[in-house]
């Protein structure tokens, strides 16, 4: 899949085959050839005002079609951080 | 504190609309992010993994409470209602919109706080002693030095554009506070054989991917030429320091590669050329900053009031006020240093709530100022000692009140992968889980000073370099692993931290940590001896053979 960062607010955002962007990793559009990767984010990137920054990232695809973040990065990117937010008082 | 004059005011709310016009741009299209980032940039806003991140400027450290406050309103109107204070006296704001940054912006230029060259390739935040102007045995303010360093170098055209990122620290008293040896150029105040104020000059200090101790270029430079030697080191590293590779840009490969007699000598022949361009700073325009910093009408007060002694018997608030409160130069005060690292906390965390209460008791007890260090806590700099059983209890209630500053648990950490785009590995939940391990007090003040610092990849925010005990993540095949390093420090007798052994993986980090401080006590010599110097008596090896020994 293709992701980067929503320019106005920066949150994470997904290409969708629809040549739009979704903030759930679900819509994504997920190729599985180093060409179609190539081409979904020659697309992507040619979106400069919607989104920052487009790069091709890895996604595991489950039993059931689920799709679901292909590394650490990706996994604290669509999840959130791993650590409680609030300071203890 | 320094009031700004009309000058800093008219700068600051210009900057403030240029960048909303340029903000205004970029949303509509007519600025790319490849026009649009370096603007951004100049101006503080990174793009990290969730958002955009916006880092403000303390300059050295100091803020008063209706600055603080206002952080907190920023916190709370524009983030996600907490700040990160980090190693440079800044502070972040990690879940900030781009359409709503120029309004934040206007509410903190309202203060006299801005965001300028808090990023890019130019002269960032000139830091110092957190305990400026009052540590007892200073030699004078760094903060005038300071400011009169920060004035020069603001949107300075010439240190705009340089090969990489700059940074200058500054201290003047016998412990070094502020890291000057890590830093671009440090400077040491003291007075020459004719009693003459001046400074010490390092350069090509700095941490990342190659380590480097600052080295003594000059050993006195008199305070009226500063200026002018700074520009000459600049004007060095601007024609010399690399363009072609980021990894190589930084003053410090300059000097490493010239050898610091060759970049002395460089630096010397720019200082004779550049003749008399009107930097030499003149007794007026140093007492003209010096007038613009206002200290506190202090009172009359005794060394030990009755509050004090009254307080003595109960034993949390004896433990803090041992850990947490210093000397201060004037009699009947303190120094309090407030932890931002509570047990499970994220290092240098501060809520919105936690920053206005912080604000009313600089308020009520320390003449509306607040300091914020280098080891991402804060400080109130001038607190009457027949306040402090007060205090403690105030801040007890905050959670601030951990009596953890210099021990195994005052952590300095970067925000590591849960936020940071350049990460490798997280750093925050070591940090946590460290604090979790060694949560008995009486455990951390048998251990005694100890400094854990932590980073998430090879850019070192977390100064894991010169940590008693430094963490570093880096990433093996998808999954975090941590190299651990024993024996850097920070302060006056700074050095780099020795690799202890192969990198562990991410579950087995804090295991290590407790073994290479299990390790320590049974090799210390004395229970005064503290674990940097144990590591400097006995060398790596017999905690290295403890630790791997079953690994």
């Amino acid at each position: 899949m293709v992701t980067a960062n929503r320019t106005w607010d920066g949150a994470v955002v997904y290409r969708t085959a629809k040549q739009g962007w979704s903030t759930e990793l679900s819509d994504s559009a997920i190729v599985t050839t180093s060409d179609e990767a190539r081409a979904l984010l020659a697309e992507a990137t040619a979106d400069d005002v919607g989104a920052v920054g487009p790069y091709i990232a890895p996604v595991e695809l489950k039993d059931g079609g689920k799709v679901k973040p292909g590394n650490l990065r990706e996994h604290i990117r669509a999840k959130g951080v791993t650590i409680d937010l609030q300071v203890p008082a | 504190m320094y009031a700004y004059d009309e000058l800093d005011r008219t700068l600051i709310n210009e900057r403030v609309s240029e960048f909303r016009d340029q903000v205004k741009r970029r949303l509509s299209g007519e600025l790319t992010e490849d026009e649009f980032k370096i603007l951004r940039l100049q101006n503080g806003v990174y793009l990290q993994l969730h958002a955009y991140m916006f880092r403000v400027a303390i300059p050295y450290g100091t803020l008063s409470s209706k600055q603080l406050r206002r952080f907190a309103h920023v916190a709370r109107r524009y983030d996600r209602g907490y700040g990160h204070f980090t190693t440079r006296q800044n502070i972040q704001f990690n879940w900030i919109k781009l359409a709503e940054l120029p309004d934040a912006l206007a509410d903190l230029a309202e203060v006299g706080i801005h965001a300028m060259q808090t990023s890019g390739n130019n002269m960032r935040n000139v830091t110092s002693d957190q305990w400026a102007g009052v540590a007892p045995g200073e030699i004078e303010d760094p903060r005038i030095w300071s400011e009169l360093i920060r004035q020069h170098t603001t949107l300075h055209p010439e240190f705009s554009f340089l090969p990489r990122k700059f940074k200058i620290a500054i201290t003047a008293a016998e412990h070094d506070r502020a890291a000057i040896k890590i830093h671009d150029i440090g400077l040491r105040l003291h007075k020459n054989a004719d009693g003459e104020t001046g400074f010490e000059v390092l350069v090509g200090g700095g941490l990342g991917r190659t380590p480097f101790i600052a080295k003594t270029i000059k050993p006195f430079v008199s305070g009226r030429d500063i200026l002018s030697y700074i520009e000459a080191i600049l004007r060095v590293y601007n024609q010399y320091g690399r363009r072609d590779n980021i990894y190589k840009a930084r003053i410090k490969i300059l000097v490493h590669e010239l050898g610091i007699e060759k970049f002395a000598k460089e630096v010397d022949e720019e200082w004779k050329a550049m003749g008399d361009v009107g930097l030499t700073l003149d007794h007026t325009a140093i007492e003209e900053v010096r007038s613009r910093f206002s200290y506190p009408a202090y009172e009359k007060l005794p060394h030990m009031p009755d509050e004090l002694k009254q307080a003595a018997h109960d034993k949390l608030f004896e433990r803090w006020r041992k850990n947490s409160v210093s000397a201060h130069k004037v009699q009947g005060y303190s120094i309090v240093t407030l932890s931002l690292k509570p047990v499970g906390g994220p290092p240098g965390d501060a809520t919105a709530e936690q920053m206005d209460a912080v604000a009313d008791l600089a308020d009520k007890y320390s003449f509306g100022e607040i300091r914020v260090g280098h080891e991402q806590n804060l400080a109130l700099p001038h607190v009457a000692k027949r306040d402090l059983p007060a205090l403690f209890k105030a801040l007890d209630r905050l959670g601030l009140a951990t009596p953890n500053v210099n021990l195994v648990t005052d952590i300095i950490a970067c925000p590591g992968l849960d936020y940071c785009s350049l990460a490798n590995a997280r750093s925050i939940p070591i940090a946590q889980e460290l604090t979790r391990r060694f949560a008995n007090h009486d455990t951390a003040d048998l251990i005694g000073r100890l400094h854990i610092n932590i980073s998430g990849c090879i850019n070192a925010c977390g100064h894991h370099h010169v940590g008693h005990i430094g963490i570093l993540g880096v990433e093996k095949n998808g999954e975090e692993f941590y190299q651990i390093t024993i024996g850097g420090r920070a302060d006056e007798n700074a050095q780099l931290g020795t690799l202890i052994g192969p990198a562990v993986p991410y579950a087995e980090v804090a295991d290590v940590i407790e073994d290479i401080v299990e390790a320590y006590l049974a090799l210390r010599d004395r229970p005064e001896e503290l674990f940097v110097d144990t590591v400097k008596r006995l060398g790596v090896e017999p905690i290295r053979e403890r630790v791997y020994a079953t690994r």
